[in-house]
């Protein structure tokens, strides 16, 4: 298909507005300021688009939820926080094209009332920050950011707002919190933040890609975006591709191509002509699929019919000499590290996991040990926590003790019984300056 | 590309913390994008790491009084997130992706490779102040697994020749 998100990748100079608007850039956001804001939302719900970050909800409906009447401000989040392992998506949009993401936060802005945006953008991105502040600035000089843009009567400021270093914000409504300024702690929904959000005003928040995606619906209408993919599951979409593929790299491709066509076509099969194992579809939160199950489209109806999800479309290839036991102990690390600690099925048992997982690489699983990792999962997933923190771990490490059992039982016949069981002491870094210890 | 080393204020000197005219324009500055002042925490704590190197107690208790928090609040925010040190950093922090693309591409190797050369585990800094180790979780950046966090920047790609390469040159520029 025809570079959509990514067209300005390889072009010179891609990230000056001159560039941007030589290609067309801020058409949309013009022709927005001449619609009414209803409609302008309107046009997006028509063009069925579905939110970028994970969840997939439509990006219109999201934007209706704000109260019409609501006097006080209002405010538009573009979620920039990517750290599902195997995104990598959002970085190559503001690597090549940030003014394409700053065109689509002004246009959401607007069918939404806000007169200011944040862009919170994960604390390790300090090149994308500073590239999104020059954009942003470059935009404000020319007109289309700030006070009575382009004429119209409307004031917009957008504003960079940098992480620093917890997956858990990349949770919108941890993400309020950190923006507030507070620990990332998630929020009990409902309230939704369209209705109670950041400073406890109505609050969208969309990530990058679903922004950069608004820009274009403007200029080429609703029509054009729901005439690529499938029904309900529309326009272009960033696959991350990472892991053992020949070209790992972000791919531009319509929704409802299959995971085969992705790794066989667009990225050249698996590394040193070896066979698929297994992938995850969209990020390690979403449960694992086999190899035998790769002509699955990748879509969010598809993979949600297929027992998994789309997620963010960061696809991770596992060829066959991966170790499955060895694979979820790498994800139930990842997800012990970042529970944020507030729910006990979320902080206890991706923490539990990680150590029963970690047990059975060393070579002493217990003959319960993959029920118990089972059991701690069922115990984590479908509303037992505040976010979906619980669910993202739950999910695909009950997947796989599901899909691969018998490389976790293979471990149980193999075990040797776990050493002198040492008691658990915190390791101390020694003492902080300035505390006097 | 050439990555800038850290510099950390040593711990006396910013033992009790007054904010100079420079920082504090850039602070009023920040706080007229928000409606609250606490929701500058993590933006003036960016600024005194960039200006200090690291967030001593007596960061935490300026920046408190500035922005009228209890310096047990702002402590409780330092501490929740990873990327502020709460004591002075190396020179080079390292920080190595060890999720699972990285750690299928070459990462688990890099970390061996880097204990071995450096002599020094996880959370650790070589004696000389030189290098700082730190196992991370994804980067964001798979596509170019295995990826290290050289203080600011992304090296993406990364082979223990190149490694070994980046680290001489850094080493050799003092």
């Amino acid at each position: 298909m025809e570079a959509v998100l990514l067209r300005a990748r390889g072009v010179p100079d891609s990230r000056v507005i001159a560039t941007y608007l030589a290609a067309g850039g801020y058409e949309g956001w013009k022709k927005a300021l001449a619609m009414a804001p209803d409609a302008v939302t309107r046009e997006v719900t028509d063009s069925e688009l579905r939110g970028r970050g994970g969840a997939g909800f439509p990006t219109g409906r999201k934007w209706s939820f704000v109260p019409k009447d609501h006097p006080g401000p209002r405010y538009l989040i573009c979620n920039a926080d990517e750290s599902e392992p195997g995104t990598f998506k959002d970085r190559e949009i503001i690597e090549h094209d940030p003014h394409q993401v700053i065109e689509g936060i002004a246009i959401a802005s607007y069918a939404v009332g806000a007169k200011t945006a944040y862009i919170y953008i994960r604390g390790e991105f300090v090149r994308w920050a500073r590239i999104l502040e020059e954009a942003i600035e470059e935009a404000r000089r020319a007109g289309f950011l700030g006070k009575n843009v382009l004429g119209s009567g409307f004031d917009l400021d957008v504003w960079v707002h940098r992480g620093a270093g917890a997956y858990i914000c990349g949770e919108e409504t941890a993400l309020l919190e950190s923006l507030e300024g507070k620990r990332g702690f998630p929020r009990l929904k409902p309230p939704f933040p369209a209705v109670v959000g950041a400073f406890g005003k109505p609050t969208v928040v969309n990530n990058v890609e679903t922004l950069a995606c608004v820009p274009h619906i403007m200029t080429r209408g609703a029509h054009w975006f729901a005439s690529i993919g499938r029904p309900r599951n529309t326009g272009p979409k960033l696959f991350s591709v990472s892991g053992h593929v020949n070209r790992p790299g972000v791919y531009e491709l319509p929704l409802g191509v299959t995971f085969r066509e992705i790794i066989y076509e667009h990225c050249g099969g698996i590394r040193g002509g070896r066979k698929l194992k297994a992938f995850f579809p969209g990020g390690t939160s979403a449960p694992i699929m086999t190899a035998a199950e790769v002509d699955v489209q990748a879509d969010f109806d598809a993979c949600g019919q297929a027992g998994t999800m789309l997620g963010s479309g960061g696809v991770i290839v596992l060829d066959e000499t991966v170790d499955m036991v060895e694979a979820a102990a790498n994800v139930a690390h990842f997800y012990a590290h970042e529970s944020c600690g507030q729910c006990t099925p979320c902080r206890e048992g991706a923490d539990w996991c990680k150590d029963v997982l970690d047990r059975m690489v060393e070579g002493h699983a217990r003959a319960a040990d993959p029920e118990t990792l089972l059991r701690i999962c069922r115990f984590s997933s479908s509303g037992m926590t505040i976010c979906p923190l619980g669910d993202a771990y739950a999910l695909p490490i009950s997947s796989m003790v599901n899909k691969f059992r018998e490389e976790f039982d293979r471990r149980i016949g193999t075990a040797t019984p776990l050493p002198q069981k040492k008691l658990p002491v915190l390791p101390w870094a020694g003492p902080r300056p300035g505390f006097g210890v | 590309m050439s990555t800038r080393p850290l510099v950390a204020a040593p711990p006396e000197t910013i033992a009790e913390v007054t904010f100079d005219a420079t920082l504090e324009e850039r602070i009023v500055d920040l706080l007229r994008r928000y409606p609250t002042r606490r929701a500058a925490i993590l933006p003036v704590l960016w600024l005194c790491q960039e200006r200090y190197g690291w967030i001593s107690p007596g960061v935490i208790r300026a920046v408190a009084q500035r922005l009228g928090e209890s310096p047990a609040f702002v402590e409780g925010v330092v501490s929740f997130y990873t990327m502020y040190y709460t004591r002075p950093p190396a020179r080079y922090v390292l920080q190595v992706c060890t999720t699972l693309s990285c750690a299928y591409c070459g990462g688990k190797e890099l970390v061996e490779h880097l204990k071995g050369r450096l002599g020094i585990s996880f959370g650790e800094k070589t004696p000389d102040g030189e290098f700082q180790l730190i196992g991370v979780q994804c980067l964001g950046a798979c596509g170019g697994a295995p990826v290290v966090q050289i203080n600011d920047d992304y090296y993406e790609q990364v082979d223990i020749k190149r490694l070994d390469g980046l680290l001489d040159e850094l080493t050799g520029r003092r």
